[in-house]
């Protein structure tokens, strides 16, 4: 019987992490990533759980004994943010490239320069390319239920890739809703222990870590890139394999909300999925047919679900807390690129909002549907739209 | 006694012939390191009084003891000088390579 | 070689070899250091290497010379990942393996300090190697925060207007005590017996030690690849590098060598050195003095 917790993001987070069992923990503390690593100590300190917990000084040396600790065929977990996330972008692309199935959760944190501890995303948007699973999750009862399958997914052996979990700063991560919480014998049955004959062993020796010459490096980087590409189908399978064992299913790489019969889909991304998703059914009640495509995985990028969104008179927009500075928002880059793969030239409209902390309301979200609807008959400018700017530009 | 040995090592020819992540068996040699060497040392084994301080002094591991004396592995020997220079009763010569 | 006092029955090492096949230059002194030390270790031991000569030289897929399980770590994060072995080990109730990590001068000093510092904060069951070649060899001789008073590099490069290092070496030695480590030693290629008994040492430590080996490198200091032993020895012999060891919060000289030579011959053998002027080389003569005043003033000396 899974027992109902009253939990912040955060707090879910350690829950899934103690659920997942562990074996070495190492992780540098900054806002707002903070409570999951206090309740992780607490619960250690209380003996509800058996992880080594490493005090290390920086997030690069977080990242750089985890990977340590993978090698020697231990499960690993450590948490960050924003700055703590780029200080160990060295690390990010050697853990991908190093193939150590470690299990991270990232705030969303604006990044400096101007200094903000607030909410967006562009900390692990603008690392999309260093080789790790990215997903996106929206509440706190997802996000428990993703620690879990996190590890299930980076340690498919044919995948072997680490997986970072996001949870938006403050809005999720500090905020609180009833958790439905799995049992441990049920997380052990769904969830075995860590294998992999890759690791360092002390009967059977290996080098690791290695160079390699051009002759080699991108058979090396060939393979790094097919394991996420071919994860798309078994990350499938584990979230319906996880609504067999525990009731909540979440559909795959995206969850749709209202779609099929919608002439205008907003793409989100994160936990302002939920204020989107009743926005649209207050649009609906006057006779907007809006939908939510609520992107769950942005690598690998569902590119077919993706694809699968475009339709004639339909208008399709991005709603993202992120900018590549000099161009658009990456999901919107990423989000264009699959429907011109399907061969479709569609113009979608980009929507940044919630840079460094600010608010999305719902007018927000309505006026973008507004627009949306809008583009269907007159096609509305293409440039990149700030939301919300306090002032005019 | 034990130590990283020469494989023979075909070039993969298809992707699944690779290591599937950066981790390989340990101690898997394919080259040697004789073309470094400009020097060789020789041994005068008569004079060799077996002390094997060469055999500790060789940054390449790549003189063995061997019983009373010590023999040299031509394949890893760079040709540095050290074991000639620290030999105490000058067994050692390096001798210009052919 | 020379024994000093601390001896080490060098019959007792084994034939087995743990690094071998490498394409380090000829007469590396980083590459003895570690070829030595993983005679002593044995088998049942975990390596770490940064970016460096050493892992440069050491795992060029498919020549894998370490014949025990070894990764390249980056190169800040030796200590770090040193660490996290230990710690999985710790997770998987496997005791009796030992971890070390073999990293050189910049990898410790500089880029790796902050990494060292904290591995040692936590006292973690590791030991640290530092193979001190006095610069950036690996990329090609740039100064680094261990390279010597007045030494040539490509980024301390003769010049009209300044020739040489402007700085003098950190002392990890006592930066490392002042963190109250559980054991620490110099330590130098020149001196195996003594080296070995070191590393002997560091691996019956249940938490941090720390190694730090005057390795030279014939490419980077310029000298004869024959001379790697003797010009360690000479720097021992002229007071620029010692062999002491720090534990229970005591400073130990293990090697008195008396009346310190003139530092003259041990620069000139190098051609790093060659330009010194005879105002820099009693400037460098004169901080040394000030060292060895406070040695014999504070160390035990054995």
């Amino acid at each position: 019987m899974q027992s109902k917790m009253f939990l912040s993001g955060n707090e879910a987070v350690a829950w899934g992490v103690k659920l997942a069992r562990p074996q070495v923990i190492a992780a540098y503390p900054i806002t707002p990533q903070t409570i999951v690593i206090e309740r992780l100590s607490e619960m250690i300190a209380n003996g509800k759980f058996n992880a080594e917990y490493l005090h290390v000084e920086s997030e690069h040396s977080a990242l750089s004994a985890m990977m340590g600790a993978s090698a020697i065929g231990a499960r690993t977990f450590t948490a960050t943010s924003s700055q703590g996330l780029l200080y160990m972008a060295e690390c990010l692309h050697y853990a991908s490239g190093g193939r150590f199935p470690i299990v991270m959760m990232n705030a969303n944190r604006s990044l400096a320069l101007p200094w903000s501890i607030y909410g967006d995303q562009r900390d692990s948007l603008s690392l999309l390319d260093c080789g790790w699973i990215q997903v996106y999750s929206q509440d706190a009862q997802e996000s428990l239920d993703l620690i879990i399958q996190a590890y299930k997914i980076a340690e498919n052996q044919s995948i072997l890739t680490p997986v970072m979990v996001n949870l938006d700063g403050f809005v999720l991560t500090h905020t609180y809703e009833p958790v439905s919480v799995p049992e441990q014998d049920k997380v052990d049955e769904f969830l075995p222990p860590y294998v992999n004959p890759y690791t360092m062993d002390l009967d059977n020796p290996k080098n690791l870590a290695f160079s390699s010459t051009p002759e080699d490096n991108m058979e090396f980087k060939f393979m790094q890139h097919r394991a996420i590409v071919e994860a798309k189908t078994i990350i499938r399978d584990i979230d319906i394999s996880y609504g067999n064992s525990f009731g909540r299913y979440y559909g795959g790489l995206v969850a749709n909300y209202l779609v099929e019969d919608a002439d205008c889909v907003l793409i989100t991304l994160g936990s302002i999925s939920g204020t989107a998703r009743s926005v649209v059914d207050e649009l609906r009640k006057e006779g907007i047919q809006a939908g939510i495509c609520r992107i769950r995985y942005m690598r690998p990028f569902p590119d077919e679900e993706i694809a699968s969104l475009a339709r004639d008179n339909r208008a399709i927009g991005v709603l993202e807390k992120d900018i590549s500075f000099g161009y658009e928002g990456t999901v919107a880059t990423n989000v264009k690129s699959a429907l011109s793969k399907a061969g479709l030239k569609f113009p979608i409209l980009n929507f940044i909002a919630g840079l460094g902390g600010r608010s999305i309301n719902r007018n927000d979200i309505k006026k973008a549907f507004v627009d949306l609807e809008r583009h269907r008959s007159e096609a509305v400018a293409e440039a990149v739209q700030f939301v919300n700017l306090g002032v005019a530009t | 006694m034990t130590k990283p040995m020469l494989q023979k090592y075909n070039k993969p020819r298809s992707i699944d012939e690779y290591p599937f992540v950066p981790s390989f068996k340990a101690g898997h040699l394919v080259s040697t390191n004789s073309s470094y060497r400009v020097m060789r040392p020789e041994l005068n084994n008569e004079k060799c009084i077996g002390c094997h301080l060469c055999f500790v002094a060789c940054p390449d591991g790549a003189i063995e003891r061997k019983e009373k004396k010590v023999c040299f592995d031509y394949d890893f020997c760079k040709g540095c000088g050290i074991c000639a220079k620290e030999c105490r009763i000058k067994a050692i010569t390096m001798v210009r390579e052919e | 070689m020379s024994t000093g006092k601390n001896k080490y029955a060098l019959r007792t090492l084994t034939d087995n070899e743990y690094f071998f096949g490498h394409k380090a230059c000829g007469g590396c002194g980083g590459s003895l250091t570690i070829r030595l030390a993983l005679k002593v270790l044995g088998p049942r031991t975990i390596t770490v290497l940064p970016a460096g000569c050493m892992s440069a030289v050491g795992f060029i897929f498919p020549q894998m010379t370490f014949d025990i399980n070894a990764i390249i770590s980056t190169f800040a994060g030796t200590a770090s990942m040193l660490s996290g072995i230990r710690a999985g080990l710790n997770a998987r109730g496997i005791k009796d393996c030992h971890v070390v990590g073999f990293a050189g001068d910049g990898g410790t000093a500089d880029i790796g300090l902050q990494a060292l510092s904290g591995a040692i904060d936590r006292n973690d069951r590791i030991i640290y190697i530092c193979y001190d070649n006095e610069a950036y060899m690996n990329t090609g001789i740039q100064k680094s925060g261990l390279t010597p008073q007045g030494a040539i590099t490509t980024t301390t490069p003769f010049g009209s207007s300044v020739s040489g290092c402007r700085t003098s070496k950190k002392n990890m030695f006592e930066i490392v005590a002042a963190h109250g480590i559980a054991y620490a030693a110099t330590a130098s290629v020149g001196f195996i017996p003594d080296l070995l008994y070191k590393v002997e040492k560091a691996k019956n430590i249940s938490g941090t030690s720390y190694i730090h080996v005057f390795a030279p490198c014939p490419t980077g200091w310029g000298y004869e690849s024959a001379d790697t032993l003797e010009v360690s020895r000479d720097a021992v012999a002229c007071g620029l590098w010692y062999l002491a060891e720090f534990e229970n919060g005591q400073f130990r000289l293990n090697h008195n060598p008396g009346k310190l030579a003139p530092i003259q011959s041990y620069l000139k053998s190098q051609s790093r050195f060659k330009h010194l002027q005879q105002q820099e080389i009693e400037l460098i003569e004169s901080s040394r003095d000030v060292m060895w005043k406070k040695i014999h003033r504070e160390w035990l000396i054995e």
